[in-house]
This record gives C-alpha cells, sequence and structure tokens, in this order.
C-alpha cells in the first residue's frame, strides 16, 4: 500500500510538473493581458507532433525535444504578433471565438500534415527501463521528466525573480498600465513571454508523448487542466501556477488511484465500482469549485 | 408600421421554413430535411445561451451540461421504459433547469473570467461523471431504441421532428422577446450595463440573474432532449467542453444579444461546416478562418452586419 | 430630539488608518442636512457605511428607529435609504426615460415583483407616467427619448437625481452631485436641491460651501474621521473649532 502510493505520489509529482509546463504561459497571457487563449492547448499539440516527426527523422529523442521548442517559439512569437496582439483590447467573447477558431485550424493542419492517426514517439532507449529506487522500480523516463520539470520550474523561478525580465513580467502582471508608465515595453515583453510560453508548451507536449498519445484533441483534454490549474493558484502568479500543478497533478493521480479502494471500504462493492471512477475523474474540479468558493481570486492572487 | 413589416417578413420566413421539407422532397434531397431540423436544435441551443450571455450578462462557458444533459435525461428514460415526449422532456427541461440552479448559485459569488471558468468546470464534473457511469453507457453514450413517442403525433420520419423543432423554436424565440421587453428582461437589461447601480436602486441582483441563467439552461435541456431524438443517441461528445465552445461560437457569430443571434449562428456554423464537407476534406481549416475573420472584422456578429446594410 | 437616521460611535479602518474614527450623527427627519469636510476627512467612507456599501468595524446606525448596522445595501434600499453616486452611475445604452423607470419598477412595494415575465413593461402607464414626471421635475422632460450616454454631463447628473428620487427614498444620499459641472449647471442642480427642501430628507455631501450654507438647514462637519460640529450653518460657520479645524483655510 505504502509503495502504491509513494509511486501515485511520483507519478502525481510528473503529472503536475507537466501541468507546469503549460500553465506558466498560460497565466502570464492571462494575468497580464486579460486574454482568455483557448489556443494555448494546440500550441502543446503542435509541439509533440514536431517533437515526434523531428524525433524519427533524426533518430534523437532530444533533437525532437529541442527541434520542437525551437519550433513552437517561432510558431508562439509569430501567432502574438500577426493575430493575438489584435485581440487584447477586446472582450473575453471576441477572445474566445478567435483561439477557438485556432484550435479547429491547428487540429485540422496537424490532420493534413500528419494525417489523422496517433504518431508513435517512444522514449529515449537508455531510459526505457525501470530504475530500483527506495525499494521499488520505478520507470527511468518518469524520473527523467520530474528532473526536466524541476530544472524548468526552477529556471523560471529565477528568471521571474531575480533578472530584470522578471521584474517586468511581475510588475506587468500586477498593474500593466504602472508597469507601461514605468517605461515596460509590455509590446516586446509579451511577445517574449508568448514565445517562452510556447517552447514550454512544446517541451510538455514532446516529454508527455510516450506516456500519452501524440494525437489530434490532446490538447483540448490538457487545456481545461491547465486552466483549472491557474484558477486555483491565482491568474498571473507563476508561484500560484506551480502550486497549483503539483496540486492538481498529485490530488487527480491519487484520487484515481485510491479513490475507489477506499470507497470499497466504505460503500458496497456495487456502490462503489459506480462511484468510485466518477468520484475519482472530478475531483480536481469539485477542489477548483471549493477554492473559487472560498477564496474567489486563487490561492496566490497576482493583483492586490 | 415598421413593426408589422417586420412581423410579416418573420412570418413569411416561417411559413418558408415550415415549407422546406416539400421542396426537399421535391429535388430528392431528402438528406438535408434531417439536416435542417439539427439546424432548428442547435439554433434553439444557441438562442437559449445568447439569452444568459446577451440578455443576463454571464459568459457561461458550460452550456453543454445542460443541452448534452438534455439528451442524456431522454435516453435514460428510454432505457427505463419511459418512451412519451410528454414525460420525458418535460424531465429534461426541468433536470436541466434544476441543475443549471444549483451550478448558478455556486458559479455566481464569482465574476469575469472566474465565472467563466468555475462554469466550464462544474460542466467538465458532470462529462466526466457521465462516462464514468456505466449504466449511462460510459465513452459509447446511450443509443434510443426509438425516437419519443410524442402522440398523437408521430415523430417516426425527420419531417415530424423537423417540424417540431422548428415550431419549439418559434416558440422560444417569441416567448424570449415577450421576456426581453417584461419587467424581468428590462431588469436584466439595466444589470447587463450597470450592475452595481441595479443593487442600489435595490433590484435583487443576484436572483434576477439566477433566474436567467436557469432558463437559458431549461432551454438548453429541450433543445438536447430533440438533439437526443434526432441523433438516435445520446453521447458524451455533447457534454464536452468543445461543445460548450461550439455553442457559445455559434453565439458570438451570430450576434450577441440579437434577438436571431443564435439562430444566424447556427445555421452559419453548421451550414459551413456541410457545405465545405463536401468540397473538402478538411472543413474545419476553413471554418476555422472563417470565424477567425469575423472575430477581426465583425465585432457585432452576422446579425450586426445585417443590421448594418438594412 | 430623535432623527430619523442616528449614527453613533461609528468606525471603519482601512489598513492603519481609520477612515471613520467614532463618528455620531443625527438627520432629523425633513431635513437638508449638509456633511462637510477638508479633503480625506472621511466623507465619502461615511457615505458608503450609510448606504451599507461598506460594513462599520464598530458603532451601530439606526434608521428610523431600527437597528441597521447589520443590513446589506440591497436591505437598507428597501427600508428608503438611497444613494446618487459621485460618478455618473447611469445605464447608457438606454433612454432617459428607461432609466428613471427602471428607478420606479425597482420600488417593489409599490408596484409588485420584477419577476414579471410576460406583460411588456411599456403596458405599465402608470410606471411610465411617473418616471416622465420625475424627468420633468429635474428638467429632462424633452430630453426623455435620448440615450443617457448622449447627454451632457450636467444632465447626467439631474438624470442620476431623478433616479434617486424616483425610488422615493426616506433618506437621500446626496454625494457631490455638483462635482464636475459648470457654474450654470451647479446653479441649476442647487436650485432641484432646494426644491426637495421640506418635503424630501436629504444627507448631502458637497464641497462648495457657498451653497451648503445656503442650502443646508443644518451642516455637520467631518475631520480626521469625526464629526467636530453639527448645527445650523451660522452656528457652525462662528464655532471655533470648526474655523480652527477646517474652515480657516476655506473661509476668510
Amino acid at each position: 500500500m505504502t509503495q502504491l502510493i509513494l509511486e501515485q505520489a511520483l507519478n502525481g509529482l510528473q503529472f503536475g510538473l507537466m501541468l507546469f509546463l503549460l500553465a506558466a504561459g498560460l497565466t502570464l497571457v492571462f494575468g497580464i493581458m486579460d486574454m482568455i487563449n483557448l489556443s494555448h492547448g494546440s500550441l502543446y499539440m503542435g509541439g509533440a507532433y514536431l517533437g515526434a516527426a523531428a524525433a524519427q527523422a533524426a533518430g534523437s529523442f532530444l533533437v525532437g525535444l529541442l527541434a520542437a521548442m525551437l519550433g513552437m517559439a517561432v510558431v508562439g512569437a509569430a501567432l502574438e504578433t500577426l493575430l493575438l496582439r489584435r485581440l487584447y483590447a477586446r472582450d473575453h467573447l471576441a477572445q474566445v471565438l478567435a483561439t477557438f477558431a485556432l484550435i479547429l485550424i491547428a487540429n485540422e493542419t496537424v490532420r493534413m500534415i500528419w494525417g489523422p492517426q496517433p504518431l508513435p514517439l517512444n522514449p529515449p532507449a537508455a531510459l526505457a527501463g525501470p530504475v530500483e529506487l527506495f525499494g521499488f522500480s520505478y520507470p527511468a523516463y518518469r524520473l527523467l521528466i520530474i528532473g526536466v520539470g524541476l530544472a524548468v520550474a526552477a529556471f523560471l523561478y529565477l528568471l521571474v525573480a531575480r533578472t530584470r525580465a522578471g521584474m517586468w513580467v511581475r510588475a506587468g502582471a500586477a498593474n500593466r498600465e504602472m508597469a507601461e508608465a514605468l517605461g515596460v515595453d509590455v509590446r516586446r515583453l509579451f511577445t517574449g513571454i508568448f514565445a517562452l510560453g510556447a517552447a514550454l508548451c512544446a517541451a510538455a507536449g514532446v516529454l508527455l508523448g510516450p506516456l500519452l498519445a501524440v494525437q489530434v484533441g490532446m490538447g483540448e483534454n490538457i487545456l481545461i487542466l491547465a486552466f483549472v490549474v491557474i484558477v486555483i493558484g491565482g491568474i498571473g502568479s507563476i508561484r500560484g501556477a506551480l502550486v497549483g500543478s503539483l496540486l492538481v497533478g498529485v490530488v487527480d493521480t491519487l484520487g484515481r488511484a485510491l479513490l475507489p479502494t477506499l470507497l470499497r471500504a466504505v460503500a458496497s462493492p456495487e456502490v462503489a465500482g459506480h462511484l468510485g471512477p466518477a468520484l475519482a475523474s472530478i475531483t480536481i474540479y469539485l477542489l477548483m469549485a471549493a477554492v473559487l468558493f472560498f477564496r474567489p481570486q486563487g490561492l496566490f492572487p497576482a493583483r492586490a | 408600421m415598421k413593426d408589422r413589416r417586420h412581423a410579416l417578413l418573420e412570418l413569411g420566413l416561417l411559413a418558408a421554413a415550415a415549407l422546406l421539407p416539400f421542396a426537399l422532397q421535391a429535388i430528392g434531397e431528402d438528406y438535408y430535411i434531417g439536416f435542417a431540423a439539427r439546424l432548428a436544435i442547435f439554433a434553439l441551443a444557441a438562442t437559449s445561451l445568447n439569452f444568459v450571455v446577451g440578455h443576463g450578462g454571464m459568459v457561461a462557458f458550460g452550456h453543454a451540461a445542460f443541452f448534452g444533459g438534455g439528451a442524456y435525461v431522454v435516453a435514460l428514460l428510454m432505457q427505463a421504459g419511459v418512451v412519451s415526449a410528454w414525460l420525458a422532456w418535460p424531465a429534461a427541461v426541468a433536470a436541466a433547469a434544476l441543475a443549471a440552479l444549483l451550478i448558478g448559485a455556486l458559479s455566481l459569488r464569482t465574476k469575469g473570467v472566474y465565472f467563466i471558468m468555475i462554469t466550464l468546470a462544474f460542466a467538465q464534473m458532470i462529462y466526466y461523471s457521465v462516462i464514468s457511469l456505466q449504466f449511462a453507457g460510459g465513452d459509447d453514450g446511450l443509443p434510443l431504441d426509438a425516437r419519443s413517442s410524442l402522440a398523437p403525433f408521430d415523430l417516426g420520419n425527420d419531417r415530424a421532428l423537423y417540424w417540431v423543432a422548428l415550431a419549439l423554436l418559434a416558440a422560444s424565440l417569441h416567448a424570449l422577446r415577450r421576456v426581453a421587453a417584461s419587467r424581468y428582461g428590462r431588469a436584466l437589461a439595466g444589470i447587463r450595463q450597470n450592475e452595481a447601480r441595479m443593487e442600489a436602486l435595490g433590484y435583487p441582483v443576484f436572483r434576477l440573474k439566477l433566474v436567467c441563467f436557469v432558463i437559458g439552461a431549461a432551454l438548453a435541456g429541450l433543445a438536447g432532449a430533440l438533439l437526443a431524438n434526432q441523433n438516435g443517441l445520446a453521447s458524451p461528445g455533447q457534454l464536452y467542453w468543445t461543445q460548450s465552445g461550439m455553442l457559445l461560437v455559434m453565439v458570438i457569430l451570430g450576434g450577441v444579444g440579437k434577438r436571431y443571434g443564435g439562430v444566424l449562428g447556427a445555421i452559419a456554423l453548421l451550414g459551413l461546416e456541410e457545405a465545405l464537407g463536401l468540397v473538402t476534406g478538411h472543413s474545419h481549416f476553413y471554418v476555422g478562418l472563417a470565424l477567425l475573420a469575423v472575430a477581426l472584422f465583425a465585432p457585432r456578429g452576422l446579425a450586426g452586419l445585417l443590421e448594418r446594410k438594412a | 430630539m430623535s432623527g430619523l437616521l442616528e449614527i453613533a460611535g461609528l468606525k471603519r479602518h482601512f489598513g492603519g488608518l481609520w477612515a471613520t474614527n467614532g463618528v455620531d450623527l443625527a438627520v432629523r427627519e425633513g431635513e437638508l442636512h449638509a456633511l462637510i469636510g477638508p479633503n480625506g476627512a472621511g466623507k465619502t467612507t461615511l457615505i458608503h457605511l450609510i448606504s451599507g456599501a461598506l460594513a462599520p468595524d464598530a458603532g451601530t446606525l439606526r434608521f428610523a428607529g431600527a437597528d441597521i448596522t447589520r443590513l446589506g445595501m440591497h436591505a437598507r434600499v428597501a427600508r428608503g435609504i438611497t444613494r446618487s453616486y459621485q460618478i455618473t452611475q447611469v445605464f447608457p445604452e438606454l433612454s432617459l426615460l428607461e432609466n428613471v423607470r427602471l428607478a420606479v419598477q425597482a420600488r417593489r412595494r409599490d408596484f409588485g415583483s420584477s419577476f414579471r415575465f410576460w406583460r411588456p413593461a411599456s403596458a405599465d402607464f402608470s410606471m411610465i407616467e411617473e418616471a416622465e414626471e420625475w424627468l420633468g421635475r429635474v428638467g429632462l422632460a424633452e430630453q426623455a427619448g435620448e440615450h443617457a450616454r448622449d447627454v451632457s454631463h450636467g444632465e447626467q447628473r439631474a438624470l442620476e437625481l431623478a433616479m434617486a428620487l424616483a425610488t422615493r427614498p426616506r433618506l437621500l444620499l446626496l454625494d457631490e452631485p455638483m462635482a464636475g459641472m459648470g457654474p450654470e449647471e451647479s446653479e441649476h442642480m442647487a436650485s432641484l436641491i432646494a426644491s426637495l427642501k421640506g418635503t424630501q430628507t436629504v444627507l448631502l455631501v458637497e464641497h462648495d460651501m457657498d451653497i451648503v450654507f445656503r442650502l443646508a438647514d443644518r451642516v455637520s462637519v467631518l475631520v480626521a474621521g469625526r464629526v467636530v460640529a453639527s448645527d445650523a450653518p451660522e452656528r457652525v460657520r462662528d464655532d471655533p473649532e470648526v474655523r480652527r479645524a477646517y474652515l480657516g483655510d476655506e473661509v476668510q
């Protein structure tokens, strides 16, 4: 039992860190420009496809990962400059319409290039096996994801907390007009944030590719989870995104693994069989509703 | 004078819509009768959402819960042996309204983007709950053995279903127009423009908005009941967030708060999809481009464009 | 003598600042009571506390003999306390008539609930007639059909007053009704307020000393979150503490 919990907790940590890669960019876009970007999940999907294709062509997972990040950073910067920039001043409805349109376009573009079948993406051969860990074996590849996730989180923390650009980002999230008045070039800053966010999305897409499937529609599932994360964490807050991601990752993974078992202990097998999976799959939404109910601005509000 | 001309025009359009099946049969395109029924059903669903978004000023991103939920109520009741539409459809409406009462009461404590997100979260909860319930068919959805029985009318063919959907759509449009002009509707108009001021005037803003949310959901439940009959299936996709997004896109495309915004949006989106589907296997790509163009260049939707021409 | 509104020991702080620091104040039925004080004295906070937009940290508010300290804005409006706003708060996309009609409709005790879904509001002639009367009262009868966003600032303020009056308040809170107006518009507003005297209890917050001393039956002076004087205008003007604390730098 302890071993199961430990293993699932590690899985939850791993999933949470990947969610953080998506949520980090999304929360800044949302927080600073007050922009609802439904197409954020499409960057994740685009990255996964690009990575899978590049990895196959080069025969190297690492090349795939780097190519996806670079490629999506360019796509993200182009998207921001050419299109999304025009939507910042518009209301949320116009943003929903335009970015929903982008989802349709992205999904269809991927289908046109790679066809309707999922793309295979294998983890690096060296990491295919399990490793021994505190007395149980755990897939080496999942450990790598945890490592990369932690490294990116640390990098982002340093970037936001310690650098001039990071200070601008924090100022922008707290009060955009004030930051502009202080001479921050919000337009360029924002193109930068968007490109970085897109690269992080691509990284998540490639890293999760071997575990989940690289297929059309993969972005829609995870997009909503990313939104749940940033609403829980507090829109515009990187720290909130990290805490929210880990919370959602761990609660979701542990919930799925343990809730059915726990229910069987207190309810009849039939009731537990029906209720367990249902309850497990909605725990994070319950979590979000509860957070909004008691702390309407999320756990770490970026704005005073 | 202008009002009477409008009323005549509307009646004329309704008559033309009612005669549409005969015209389609005459040219041998019976398939499109079913498609027309689908248009009427989605027009009703989008209209119900437009009441919430356009009149109530609430950007709700979970309307699929009520739309798809209505479909599931009909399918589940049919599985339990309840075939009569006279029982099952009101049950779908009531279930949607009840769900909206609970979801709305919790969600309306939040504002702006948080309202968007919390309605989305509740709808996703319903989606995931339903797909994990085996008796609701899980991922495969729940097929209907037959269409609901609307005795003395026979719903067996697409033509009848189309007429029923059209009649319900017309009745709903008429009712919503009355509501918009009523004391209640005027109070909503005030809330949409300046909620704090309405509060200061002593209006029970929370309850007024909640009722709006419930009315919209109830109509969506009715549309869902029709959809189950048209598809012969209640499917999880009808509950998924992309369905909510699709309905919202229809509303924005047609014209937020415009009387025929939902209708125009549903016809334009589904019609475009269908038409493009004839010439390309990648219709969604071009649909996306068209929506993008509307978002950038027609901020008040198709209804706004028509008004400017008129 | 007991007042319509009685405030005792009212306190409210923001962070470390006591914006309202033990206010005692009584507004009598039928009087035009002016509230003055230097910038930052806490006038707007006090209006918020009376209207129910803010909750006090300590103290009590009694209205018409009942304790209303814990009531929200909505419940206070129902009891007859209506405020007009310092920043114009009308419904820009609605006609002036519809703006006032909504205020009339808000009076559930006279017209019944807003949860009536079928009959057109335009068929409620009594509501419309009354709305027209209020518009006439503030001199806007001619513009009844125009959208609120299309009329001048002064006319929007007059509309705001008509809306406040249309709720038939027992106590009307006017928060700087002349803010941002030219001299001519101010004079018009002053005469509108003067026309309310005797029939409408008013608590008026205003900067313009000239108008305050001309219109008010009684004047209360708020300094640093406390009422330092509350009396007839001429006696307040002569009060040495008031002169020292406040008037000294504005009225010679």
